[in-house]
């Protein structure tokens, strides 16, 4: 790895190809910039308590690089830890900071946006409750929730404040859209109201206890983040899942795809009106997830992934089931691309609404399938390939103009590509177990899977008596929702919620 | 005005409140079908009322009698409407207390108050509902109004009974500007009913409203009147195309045996223009907010076409 020639890079082993770094914060926005001039996006920031070690706290930052993960572990003092800002350098990170300071009290200093995020009345300023000295499940009085949004002054601006509570049931979020007549000035997010102390609830738990946790953080993306968090326990336990195991995991994960995929476009349809596409699409999504309730216990593969393997074997039929279901997917999908594609009102709708240009996607980090419908052409399975990807290729699929209806093509374009994977792994078929038992290790490791939406990441740190000491799930999302303001900006109001169910982010995974 | 007439009056208002929301079933159940489902059946929307009627209305703190008053005056103007179209007879004693620019008065009235009601109580989705529905108003008005007058001009007379007299009398032939006119008429009926492409009846996405931001904030009596002056209209404006540009069958006078065969081809004709309608809606997309003056003002240039082309043939 090249990215600071001056680092003491250690290895990571395990699936995902990873090496760490201890560095001085005065270093770290040098690292940062000199890995972002090499083409290093940001994947995660986040923070830990090593106060009861007597260690002071850390602030982690996790950068791909063209080599593969690179974990810096910056040691900050006991008291008023901080850091130099880097959201200068990946914008990115901006949120993560104001998040780790909101639950840690680390402090990035030079940050250009100090407001609060992930807290809002739930517990008082000055207390950080990811802190080793904060009880779980501490109640304080609800504080006063102020909030200074950005005012946008003018001739006829103002202000629309949407949610959290929606008018459907969809995750709770709060948008200030600042408006002249229909076009939309500026929009403002406000997230965090989904904070449920996953970290801290899953600090002292059993490995194993913890991936059901995991497994739980966006419960669209339950696949990744199993697979990644099973990476990150395997890596500590210097463990390679059997490979029957990582045969089936990628069959799941692809699954998962294609049925996030399908729910959204007929989502798209809905938000245009054509209520046709809607319940067909959804009724394939309703084929994909009974038959991932048959084959593997749960309609959206919760707990399938386990560390050290899977938790069930498929049945016998289930490469008969799964050549069945990607056929008639195939087919139906192909027919509704179609009816989308030459239906000129869609057409109109999805065409040049919520463009992020490339360049721009490029700057703020955007991931995923949304980065890939912006130009960017990264996709884990395609650049740094984990087993069983390493075995076949992966046809990425790109689209340059950056509008909803390029991460519409997108979409279709990897729900056929995820379905002719499900039958290239049907053809290499693994014999053997599923599932190996993990022997007792402490240490640190860390997993990324491509999942859905973008790369899921989840670091783990396991003490001496194998339980956790700090566990972070990172959804893309974290990346993503910055750039949903810039997509929205000069777009009418009404075209807000199908920008928005383009990307469709994670709120949960997001709030944590 | 005679007995027989006032009979005939008060049936008719009776029918259209009462038959009024088993069109809009009707209008659901077969775009249920036309995507695959089974649908509510066509009795839902009865129960929707009875629902909202036994529940207990909220107010907010600020709203003033205006907010109060706008269902009633709503279902109020709608019935009047009602009224005055010829669903079953000709004879109506009201129809001359009000000719078809009255007609679009009472139209523009309940949009007024609707409009200020939905700004009274100072939400922003009820201050752009109100925004978008003047937009589409200002534009729908003219062309109706158009519309109208190509149908007058035929006759020589603006009350709507005369004109559906005439018309029914001439022989079966498509008159051009009366084609014209019906396809400038079909498209003022989608925009003024909050139909798609224009709006969408169905969506629970509150800044893509139109019709729905307006109603946000009314519950229980209130959002059931407002809910059925919408049916009520949704049945006066298929009852003024069928009066206009299909008027056969109709009871003329007061005549009482050519009622069962009125109501039979009233109730055919509704249901032959709802599953239309439910066609129409399951093949369109809902275009952009800023594409609703185009559409509205090609159905106004429809109807100029029509009159134009009236005068032409006329001479």
């Amino acid at each position: 790895m090249h990215t600071a020639p001056n680092l003491q890079l250690q290895s990571i082993p395990g699936a995902v190809q990873a090496a760490q770094a201890e560095i001085a914060p005065e270093q770290l926005h040098e690292v940062c910039a000199q890995a972002q001039a090499q083409g290093a996006r940001l994947l995660a920031l986040w923070g830990c308590d090593d106060t009861d070690q007597g260690r002071g706290f850390a602030l982690r930052v996790a950068l791909l690089t063209g080599t593969g993960l690179l974990c810096l572990r910056v040691a900050l003092g006991p008291d008023h830890p901080h850091y130099p800002s880097i959201a200068d350098v990946f914008p990115a990170a901006g949120r993560m900071q104001r998040a780790t300071y909101d639950l840690l009290g680390v402090h990035a200093q030079g940050s250009s946006d100090s407001r609060k995020w992930l807290r809002h009345g739930a517990w008082p300023g000055g207390v950080f409750p990811l802190r080793k000295g904060q009880a779980l499940g501490a109640a304080f009085e609800p504080g006063a929730d102020h909030y200074p949004f950005v005012r946008v002054e003018g001739e006829g601006v103002h202000e629309i404040p949407v949610g959290p509570v929606h008018a459907g049931t969809i995750e709770p979020g709060h948008f200030r859209f600042s408006i002249v007549g229909e076009s939309v000035l500026r929009l403002e997010e406000r997230l965090g109201y989904k904070h449920k102390g996953i970290e801290k609830l899953a600090e002292g738990m059993a490995i194993e206890q913890a991936a059901r946790l995991v497994g739980r953080v966006s419960g669209d993306s339950t696949v990744a983040y199993a697979w990644a968090y099973a990476q990150a326990a395997e890596s500590i336990a210097r463990l390679q899942a059997p490979p029957r195991a990582v045969w089936l995991r990628a069959i799941a994960l692809e699954l998962e795809r294609i049925h996030n995929h399908l729910g959204d476009l007929g989502y798209l349809g809905n938000d245009v009106a054509l209520s046709f596409g809607f319940f067909q699409f959804w009724r394939l999504k309703e084929l994909a997830l009974r038959v991932n309730a048959q084959l593997f216990g749960h309609r959206y593969l919760m707990d399938l992934i386990v560390p050290g393997g899977v938790a069930l074997d498929m049945p016998p039929e289930g490469p008969q089931r799964l050549f069945e279901l990607c056929g008639l997917l195939e087919s139906e999908v192909r027919t509704l691309r179609a009816i989308y594609d030459e239906h000129a009102g869609v057409q109109d709708r999805f065409m040049g609404a919520g463009r992020v240009a490339p360049e721009l996607a490029q700057s703020m980090g955007l991931t995923g399938f949304a980065g890939r419908a912006s130009g960017l052409a990264a996709d884990l399975r395609v650049d740094h390939p984990c087993a069983p990807y390493d075995r076949f290729e992966v046809r990425m699929a790109t689209h340059g103009e950056g509008d909803v209806a390029a991460r519409v093509s997108v979409r279709f374009d990897e729900v056929l590509e995820s379905l002719r994977l499900i039958r290239v792994l049907l053809g290499q078929a693994q014999a053997g177990p599923v599932r190996q038992p993990l022997d007792d290790a402490g240490g640190f490791g860390v997993g990324l899977i491509e999942g859905w939406r973008g790369e899921v990441l989840v670091a783990v740190e396991v003490d001496a008596h194998t339980r956790i000491r700090r566990l972070h799930p990172h959804d893309p999302s974290w990346q993503n929702w910055p750039l949903l303001e810039r997509a929205v900006m000069d777009n009418i109001v009404p075209d807000f919620p199908l920008i928005n169910k383009s990307f469709n982010l994670s709120y949960s995974g997001h709030d944590l | 005005m005679d007995a027989a007439g006032i009979a005939f009056q008060i049936l008719q208002s009776v029918f259209v409140v009462l038959a009024a929301p088993a069109l809009l079933g009707w209008v659901n159940q077969c775009r249920a079908w036309l995507q695959n489902r089974k649908g509510p059946g066509i009795l839902r929307p009865y129960f929707l009322l009875w629902r909202l009627f036994h529940k207990e209305a909220v107010v907010a703190h600020n709203a003033s009698a205006l907010f109060r008053a706008t269902p009633y005056v709503l279902f109020g103007c709608m019935w009047l409407a009602a009224g005055i179209v010829p669903v079953l007879a000709t004879d109506l004693p009201f129809a001359f207390a009000a000719d078809i620019i009255a007609l679009v008065g009472i139209f523009a009235l309940a949009r007024v108050f609707i409009s200020l009601a939905a700004m009274d109580i100072g939400t922003a989705f009820g201050g752009i509902g109100a925004r978008r529905e003047m937009l589409i108003g200002f534009l729908a008005e003219p062309a109706m109004l158009m519309t109208l007058f190509t149908a007058a001009f035929l006759s020589g007379s603006t009350a709507l009974t005369t004109i559906v007299e005439t018309l029914a009398h001439r022989e079966f032939a498509i008159h051009p500007g009366l084609a014209c006119a019906a396809v400038a008429f079909l498209m003022v009926l989608l925009a003024e009913n909050a139909r798609i492409p224009v709006d969408n009846p169905t969506t629970h996405l509150e800044l893509t409203m139109i019709h729905e931001a307006l109603i946000l904030e009314y519950s229980a009596r209130h959002l059931a009147l407002v809910e059925w002056a919408a049916a009520i209209k949704l049945f006066a404006y298929m009852t003024i195309g069928i009066a206009l540009f299909v008027p056969w069958g109709i009871a003329e006078g007061s005549d009482w045996l050519g009622l069962p065969l009125a109501v039979a081809a009233a109730a055919a004709k509704l249901a032959l223009a709802g599953a239309g309608l439910a066609v129409l809606e399951t093949v369109s997309a809902k275009f952009r907010v800023f594409r609703a003056p185009e559409f509205l003002s090609t159905a106004f240039l429809l109807a100029v076409l029509g009159m134009l082309v009236h005068f032409l043939t006329d001479v």
